[in-house]
This record gives C-alpha cells, structure tokens and sequence, in this order.
C-alpha cells in the first residue's frame, strides 16, 4: 500500500469514528505499526489546517477528530438552530479544582471554595466530566476524584497536561514580585488595632 | 459606620472577601482585618435583613475573621528576633484567598476555550446531558415571563376587524396536537415559532392556552437562557410518549 492510499484510509476511519479515534486502533484495522499511523495523522493534520478547510483535524484525549473550527460556530448555530450551553460558575470553579489538583476529595474541593461543594460534584457526576478514581486511604477512606475522557473532549484538550497553566499568585497580585505567600510578621504594622503606640 | 451593600451572587465567604478586598483595593499581603470583618458583617447583616438564608460557610467565616481579629488584637512579643516569629493570624486565610484566586482565574480560562458542541462540532454532539437546562444557564419562565411573551404577540396580531364568518375555530386541543408534532421532530422549540405568519387574536389565545395547557400536563417545560431572553419549549417526556397521549377532544374544557 503506498502512502497516499494509506492516508485515505486513516482519514476514512477517522471520518465514520463518533468518537476520537485512537491511533493504537487504526493501526490494529489497517495492520501498520503505530507510529506510522501517527505519522500520517500529523500530516493531515498539517494538511487540513493548512488548507483552510471548514473542518480540521483534531487531536484530542488521545485520538484524532474532525471538528469545525471556532471561528464559523455562528453558521453551525444557525443551521442546528442551537444555543449555546453554559455552565454555572459553580461547576466551572468545581471542575477547575478537580482538573488540576485530580486526585482530590470532596472535602478538599470545599476547602478550597470555602463550600458545600456535594451538588455540583454529583452534577460533574452525572454529567461524566468527573468520575471517581478511588479512595484515599485515609480514615473514612473519601472517595477521590479525577476529570474522564468526556471532560477532554469537551474541552478539546489532548490530555491533562494540555491544560491552561495556572497562574502563579505573583501574577495575579502584581505588587508582590517574588510571589511569596508566607508571610513574615514583621513586614506589616498592626495598623487597624491602633495599637502602635 | 455605613458601607453600601450590593447583593450579588458570591459563590461562597472566599469569594465574597476576594471582592471586598479588590472593592477596597486592599493589599491582599497586608489585609486590614478589622476593616475587612465589618464589611463582611455588614453584607451578612445585609442578607439577613433581605431574609436570605445565609449559609453556614459564611457564618463560619464571620467567626474565622473574627478569630484572627482578636488574635491580632493581642500585644505581641515586642523581642526583636525575627527567628522566632510567629506566623501571622492572617497567613492561613490569605493563602486560601489566592488560592481560590487562582482557580476562579483557572475556571475563567477553562470557559473561554473552544468547547466541544458550543464552538467547535463534531459529526456528532457529546451528550445531550450537557445541553440539559438545569446547569446550562436555563431558568424557568416566570409567569410575568410569559404573559410579556404572550402580549408582544398579541401586539403584532392584526387590528380586529368585523364582518360575519363562519370561521373554522381552531381549538386548544388541535393546537395541542400541533405543538406536539413540532416537538417530535425538534429538541427544543422557540416560543416565537408557535406563531407563524401573522397569527389573528384568536390563534394567539388558543396557542397559548394549548401552551399552558401542556405545561399542566408536565409533557413540556419551558425555560429561557437569560432574563426576558428567548422562552424555549422542551417535552418534558420522550416525545413519542407524548405523541401517543390521546388528546381528548374538548377535554379541556375550551369551547
């Protein structure tokens, strides 16, 4: 099989998969070794880009998908006659804090967001953004949870480590350069107990 | 002493405090904690003079803040070694602050990426759960919802006009039977679509009395995504279910 044809294929099978499709499984179908699979994946993906079709080819938890790009979600709104779903800032600071700190547990979820946070983690539940990896083995052994393969999908991520980098605190309190959040006493005056004298 | 208060939807104490400290622009390193516990206070006060029930998370801060308060409150050792430096009372809750910071950002961040059915298509959508209307930023129509709904409608009916018919009266229970078959072939229907054409006064009626009417039933919901936004029809039971209801003819008591 010469390449070229070998390239139709692979994009054949990444075109009729409703999911991502793993490289692994195309080359368990068409009986070449994964690598080359993966090669000829990067190179329509370079190739769909490039040409500046109306789909491209996405790499995301772990496989390979077409999907429309950002900039024509309007049109495709138009003619599904959809609105776009949204989620609540609950759910979203939810899953932030499940994302990156995974494994975690409800209770340091709430901590976190100073919350009972049980609602929200049972409605990422149920929605399969979040499932449960185990638990801890701590007393009470908690549960602890982890982000699924749907939760790549949804965000387009190839896996975890393709999340936004979270910022440091120095950048979110500018004044601070070091980012230094062990705070030293004596830095500060008691200024609001009037206690200085 | 008197702060001016606006209620707003804070997710929690941490959030709350992360706005008065920026509201204030307070050095978040360098917290002033009386000042801070005052506001805190007034805004509690504020909710429970709105009867909001105020969640024990934010009572539970109230104390916190007061706690560190008095801690500050108390002379400290006045030796010059820093060695032997206590951690200050504040450290704790400024680092839960920038913590919490650093996830709202993280939240942000996550929502303005491309999102799988929001931005960017597949050949096919992810789980319609997540277009489900309960975390999707749906809320349910009020009745002051529907009758502005019902009255803008009516507004661009045609003036009445008079002269003898035998006009063939459309009846709640065809319309009923209507709305139903446009939702077997739709998710969701729009409000406005009940109405094509220039619909007279009484086709107006009917079709919201059939409205109503499947909302009793509990066959369809409504929901709309803002605020005096666009009102959405959504069966409220797989469709076909709802389909194969017979309908009785008068059975609701309409002429």
């Amino acid at each position: 099989m010469d390449t070229s044809e070998l390239k139709a294929i692979v994009e054949s099978l990444v075109f009729v998969s409703d999911t991502p499709l793993r490289p692994e499984r195309i080359a368990e179908v068409i009986e070449v070794e994964r690598g080359r699979v993966v090669q000829i994946l990067r190179e329509l993906e370079t190739e769909y880009r490039q040409a500046r079709r109306g789909f491209v080819l996405d790499e995301v938890a772990g496989g390979f998908q077409f999907r429309t790009r950002a900039e024509h979600v309007d049109w495709v709104r138009r003619l599904n006659k959809s609105r776009p779903f949204r989620f609540s800032r609950a759910a979203l600071e939810t899953l932030a804090i499940i994302a990156y700190r995974q494994p975690i547990t409800r209770a340091e979820i709430e901590y976190l967001r100073g919350v009972d946070s049980g609602g929200v983690v049972k409605t990422l539940l149920d929605r399969h953004l979040v499932r449960i990896l185990g638990k801890k083995d701590i007393a009470g052994r908690p549960m602890i949870y982890g982000t699924t393969r749907e939760f790549l999908e949804l965000f387009g991520l190839r896996d975890l480590t393709a999340l936004p980098t979270l910022k440091e605190f120095s950048e979110i309190i500018p004044e601070v350069p070091d980012g230094e959040v062990g705070l030293a006493s004596g830095e500060y005056p008691l200024a609001e107990s009037g206690d200085e004298a | 002493m008197s702060y001016e208060i606006r209620i707003e939807n804070f997710e929690g104490p941490l959030d709350l405090l992360l706005h008065l400290i920026k509201k204030n622009e307070m050095d978040i390193y360098n917290i002033p904690i009386a000042d801070i516990t005052a506001q805190y206070l007034a805004y509690i006060d504020a909710m429970k003079n709105l009867n909001l029930d105020v969640a024990g998370e934010f009572l539970l801060m109230a104390a916190t803040l007061l706690h560190i308060k008095s801690r500050l409150l108390l002379p400290q050792a006045q030796e010059d070694e820093p060695e032997e430096e206590e951690e200050d009372p504040r450290a704790e809750l400024v680092r839960r602050l920038l913590e919490y910071q650093r996830y709202k950002d993280a939240a942000v961040s996550l929502d303005s990426m491309p999102l799988l059915g929001r931005e960017v298509y597949a050949r096919r959508f992810p789980s319609p759960d997540l277009a489900e209307p309960e975390e999707s930023g749906f809320e349910a129509v009020g009745l002051y919802d529907l009758v502005e709904a019902f009255r803008s409608i009516l507004r661009e009916a045609p003036p009445e006009s008079f002269h003898e018919i035998d006009a063939d009266q459309l009846s709640v229970t065809d319309r009923v039977s209507g709305i139903l078959t446009l939702l077997e072939s739709r998710e969701s229907l729009s409000f406005r679509e009940l109405f094509t054409g220039r619909p007279d006064r009484s086709e107006v009626v009917v079709t919201f009395l059939a409205m109503l009417e499947l909302v009793r039933l509990k066959l369809v919901r409504l929901m709309q995504n803002s605020r005096f936004g666009a009102i959405w029809l959504y069966p409220a039971v797989p469709v076909e279910e709802a389909a194969s209801l017979q309908v009785e003819e008068d059975s609701f008591g309409y002429v």
